[in-house]
């Protein structure tokens, strides 16, 4: 299943709220919780999280990884968490309301 | 923002983080290396795209607009390059103007006197406030008590004159100035060359010391280095030079003279020449001060009035109570620059309205500008482009030509600036120091900034103000936009027109002044005379003068004539002194007599006061002065013969009207000369010229001859078919081979003196007509911008009037009954505002009334040319308009 545009920023919040994680980290979060449902583009992740950081969502800093490698580990700022509560509310009114017209649909 | 920190080679260090980690995973699942790598690059996608958008985010989008902005706008004034040279020349002349008179005001008020620790220099002021005198000069036991009082580091008095130079390369007439010998060690100025004087020098005399400036060392003494230690004369007095002071050093005087001292001469002012140095003879001025260290001005005055005040009480009979003797302490720096602050702070207030005028004025072209560009923003921002952004791009167009403007001003003001500093009149204070500068051209980029964002500013927010689906539907049908903005539009251009209407009037009539003025009767004919000056030396022993007599100088004076009268042209030769130069002669070189009328009560403090000259014989008829009655002056009349005097028609109809003065007698008082009050019988009168002032027609004048009088101050005057360059030099060969001490300068045809004399008049005149024409330039282009605000915004309603059959004529009747109504409104306010003013400038008109019906009715009638020619160009983009495209947006 492809992403939808826009909410690839809500998933990269959501899976950061575990704790740091670098960039390849959150590309298996995303599809090994959404049980290899959502496939990410690996490339595009990056742009996104430098997206994200520029808006202070998050906080980037160099670091090693469990298997020893330089990884860029990123952090949820209080500024990102206020956002995702607002993006997951958003997004649950969203399909809510998308729910009930397709159910409408149907009846 | 916080992309522009991050380098895209750290980005490239994550991606080939991610590459390795992915690769490594892989393996883990039992991949084989090569599989492994080549999957993870799959998964991840093209990654050179991905460090595009990287490079993409990471650029300051601002940056980005802005260049795309300035691009744009820089097209939109390309093509229009009618409108862009209007705009531009207005703002150039705007900002010019302003920065012209900022950088006199930042060099007479802002900076600082060039002396170390300026803060401390007062100048000092006697005031007997209680007789209503003020700076009547300080005594000599005051200036040393004030030195002595521990207020002071040091007080200096100083006076100033000219005087004859000899010892030099060729005698001349130089400005110098006698001060205390603590006058440099005041001032914290050394000389360039040589040594300063002793400030504890007190020699009561002068001390026979001088220190000259640069000028004179360069020009008079051609740089020699061999300069100090060097023995010159002045007015016969051996003096020696000690030092040269610095180019970059002016006296701190009040007046030009001052401020172009040439030599400074050591005196302790308290033995002769100077007068007794009595309590009460106040005659030191001006004096300066320099206050203690750690003392302010305000502190420093407390304690002088208390000095002040115990004088008063020790010496009560030089202080009387009644005179309420105060001294003040005021700032050198403002002493220096006198009254000018004020007329300087009010000429830059005057200059930046003119800036504002012509910036409201660009603002109201770009106003209709931009609401024919109304359909282009509308379309732009339909297609997605941000209100801030079409805000922005406005601002961008609005600050690029302010620019342009601006940098088209200085280029105009730097190349200008020369004969610019040629026609201010340089007795402005600290002109010398007038520079573009550094803060100079930070004032004209802050003024061209302000000018681009008043002008930039209104139509962006107009633009900003829009509604779009109004604006697509329809440009503007029949809307006038906000009616307020419309208001205060066109009171505007009717306050232009007003005001450039009183500024020609006033142009108008000081021109027709000049003109008669030129044309008038002089009384004497200037054509084919010239004349030279020299000057007789006053020595410090008046015992001493060899001219001191009549009767010594008489033999001189025969033997100039003679030598005079040989040299090549010269027909007639004469001479006079300084107040005998027709209109060559301030008013302050007049030495007015005061007089006796025989058989006439006269009260001593009330004696009648004529200006005179004294003249040899030939001086008359060398002018074409016309005698009226009796005879002028014989050969025979000198200094043994009963003295005469020669009057004008003024003169005599003042003292004598009706009557025959020829044969009355009068005394006369000449200042200084003690030996002459004897009564001198009137022989001639002559009838009124022009010597005084070309305004004036009639001033009472006496004539005394120079065989009985002396003067020192000569002006030789010759007539013929003179070679005006040749004459200067063999003149004064001849008169330096009758006495080689005397300079002989100021060589001048009398009719340069004569123009010369009204190029005050001539300033002030240019200078109004300046103002005008800079206002009837606005006026033109403000009821240009408005009428054609209002034609664009009436496009639609022409093109129906049109289609439904209306002439271009009517079209073009319609806008120009707009445009003539806000000229006919603004004429008539002008004319009421004229009426004030020219009867305020009644003193300074000649020959034509201050209500001169002619000047009235054409400048009004050339207002309203303009008027009607800056309305026919929008009028005729009106009628223009294709009835089809300005219907078909319905």
């Amino acid at each position: 299943m492809e992403l939808l545009q826009g909410t690839l920023d809500l998933l990269i919040l959501r899976t950061l709220i575990f704790g740091s994680q670098h960039g390849q980290g959150i590309a298996r979060a995303i599809q090994q919780t959404s049980d290899e449902e959502l496939l990410v583009e690996h490339g595009a992740l990056y742009p996104a999280l430098q997206r994200l950081e520029e808006r202070g969502w998050i906080s980037a800093k160099w670091g090693i990884s469990t298997n020893n490698r330089k990884a860029r580990f990123y952090t949820l700022t209080s500024a990102g968490r206020k956002q995702l509560v607002k993006e997951t509310t958003k997004w649950n009114r969203l399909t809510a309301a998308i729910g009930r017209v397709l159910e409408s649909e149907e009846g | 923002m916080f992309g522009r920190t991050r380098k895209a080679s750290d980005f490239g260090a994550e991606i080939e983080a991610h590459l390795e980690m992915e690769t490594d995973r892989l393996k883990e699942q039992g991949m084989s290396d090569e599989d492994a790598r080549t999957e993870a690059r799959r998964a991840f996608g093209n990654v050179t795209r991905v460090q595009e958008r990287f490079y993409e985010s990471s650029r300051w989008p601002g940056w980005e607009h802005f260049w795309q902005d300035l691009r744009y706008a820089a097209r939109m004034l390309r093509q229009s390059p009618g409108f862009t040279a209007i705009a531009v020349l207005t703002i150039a002349l705007g900002i010019g103007a302003t920065t012209a008179i900022f950088s006199v005001v930042d060099a007479t008020l802002l900076h600082p006197l060039p002396y170390p620790h300026p803060e401390q220099l007062v100048s000092v002021i006697d005031d007997l406030p209680g007789v209503g005198a003020q700076d009547v000069g300080m005594s000599v036991p005051e200036w040393h008590d004030f030195q002595r009082s521990g207020i002071f580091e040091y007080v200096a008095p100083s006076g100033g004159g000219d005087v004859n130079l000899t010892g030099s390369s060729q005698p001349t007439r130089i400005l110098f100035a006698a001060v205390a010998p603590n006058y440099f060690a005041l001032l914290g100025v050394q000389p360039e060359l040589g040594r300063s004087f002793n400030p504890e020098d007190t020699t009561p005399g002068f001390t026979l010391e001088v220190l000259i400036s640069d000028r004179l060392w360069k020009g008079a003494f051609a740089s020699d280095p061999q300069i100090l230690g060097r023995n010159i004369r002045l007015d016969n007095d051996l003096y020696q030079i000690i030092g040269v002071m610095p180019a970059s050093f002016h006296d701190p005087g009040q007046t030009t003279a001052q401020r172009n001292t040439e030599l400074w001469a050591a005196a302790g002012l308290a033995g002769p020449p100077a007068p007794d140095p009595l309590r009460a003879s106040h005659f030191l001025a001006p004096v300066i001060a320099r206050v203690k260290p750690g003392l302010t001005v305000t502190e420093a005055q407390s304690r002088l009035d208390a000095l002040v005040a115990s004088l008063q009480k020790e010496f009560p009979q030089d202080y009387p109570l009644q005179s309420a003797w105060r001294v003040r302490l005021v700032p050198l720096k403002q002493t220096v620059v006198g009254d000018v602050r004020q007329s300087l702070i009010l000429l830059l207030g005057a200059v930046g309205l003119v800036l504002l005028i012509g910036c409201v004025n660009v603002a109201n072209l770009l106003l209709a500008r931009a609401s024919a560009r109304g359909r282009e923003m509308a379309v732009r921002q339909a297609l997605g482009a941000e209100r801030r952004r079409l805000v922005w791009q406005l601002l961008t167009e609005g600050l690029l030509l302010s620019l342009v403007g601006g940098i088209v001003g200085l280029a105009i003001l730097y190349c200008t600036k020369g004969f610019l500093l040629q026609i201010v009149p340089d007795s402005l204070p600290r002109l010398n120091e007038v520079t573009i500068n550094w803060p100079v051209l930070l004032f004209a980029l802050g003024a061209t900034l302000f000018a681009g964002a008043i002008f930039g500013l209104a139509p962006a927010l107009h633009a900003g103000r829009q509604d779009l689906t109004h604006m697509l539907k329809q440009e503007a049908r029949g809307s006038t936009g906000s009616g307020e903005q419309a208001r205060t539009r066109r009171v505007l251009v009717i306050t232009e027109f007003a005001l450039s209407l009183v500024l020609m009037i006033a142009a108008g009539l000081l021109l027709r002044s000049f003109a008669d003025l030129m044309h008038a009767h002089l009384g004497y004919n200037p054509q084919s005379v010239m004349t030279v000056r020299t000057w007789l030396p006053i020595p410090n022993d008046l015992a001493t003068d060899v001219y001191r007599t009549p009767a010594l100088q008489a033999p001189f004076l025969r033997e100039v004539l003679r030598r005079g009268s040989t040299l090549p042209g010269v027909e007639e030769i004469a001479v006079g002194n300084l107040a005998a130069l027709p209109l060559g002669h301030s008013r302050t070189d007049l030495n007015p007599f005061s007089l006796v009328i025989e058989g006439r009560e006269t009260n001593a403090n009330q004696a009648p006061l004529v200006d005179g000259s004294i003249v040899t014989p030939e001086y008359f008829h060398l002018l074409r002065m016309t005698l009226l009655r009796g005879r002028l002056f014989a050969q025979a009349d000198d200094e043994n013969a009963l003295p005469v005097v020669v009057i004008n028609d003024a003169f005599a109809q003042m003292y004598w009207p009706g009557d025959n003065p020829v044969g009355k007698r009068i005394k006369i008082r000449v200042p200084g000369d003690r030996s002459t009050f004897a009564w001198n019988t009137i022989v001639g009168v002559i009838a009124d010229a022009r010597t005084e002032s070309l305004a004036e027609p009639t001033v009472p004048q006496m004539f005394l001859s120079l065989y009985q009088r002396t003067a020192k101050d000569w002006a030789i005057f010759l007539r013929g078919r003179l070679d005006t360059a040749a004459i200067p030099a063999q003149l004064r060969a001849q008169v330096q081979s009758v006495n080689p001490e005397l300079p002989v300068f100021g060589a001048q045809t009398l009719h340069d003196v004569v123009s010369a004399s009204l190029s005050q008049r001539r300033f002030s005149m240019e200078i109004v007509a300046l103002f005008a024409l800079t206002a009837l330039l606005l006026a033109g282009l403000g009821i240009y911008g408005v009428i054609s605000y209002i034609v664009s915004e009436r496009t639609h309603e022409f093109g129906i009037r049109l289609a439904l059959g209306a002439k271009s004529r009517d079209i073009v009747r319609i806008v120009l009954r707009q445009g003539l109504g806000l000229a006919i409104a603004g004429a008539a306010v002008g004319l009421l505002g004229a009426l004030i003013v020219s009867h305020l400038m009644a003193g300074v008109l000649y020959g034509v009334r201050p209500t001169d019906p002619l000047t009235f009715a054409g400048v009004a009638l050339l207002l309203i040319g303009v008027a009607l020619l800056a309305c026919y160009i929008p009028a005729r983009r009106a009628i223009r308009v294709d009835p089809l495209v300005a219907l078909r947006y319905e």
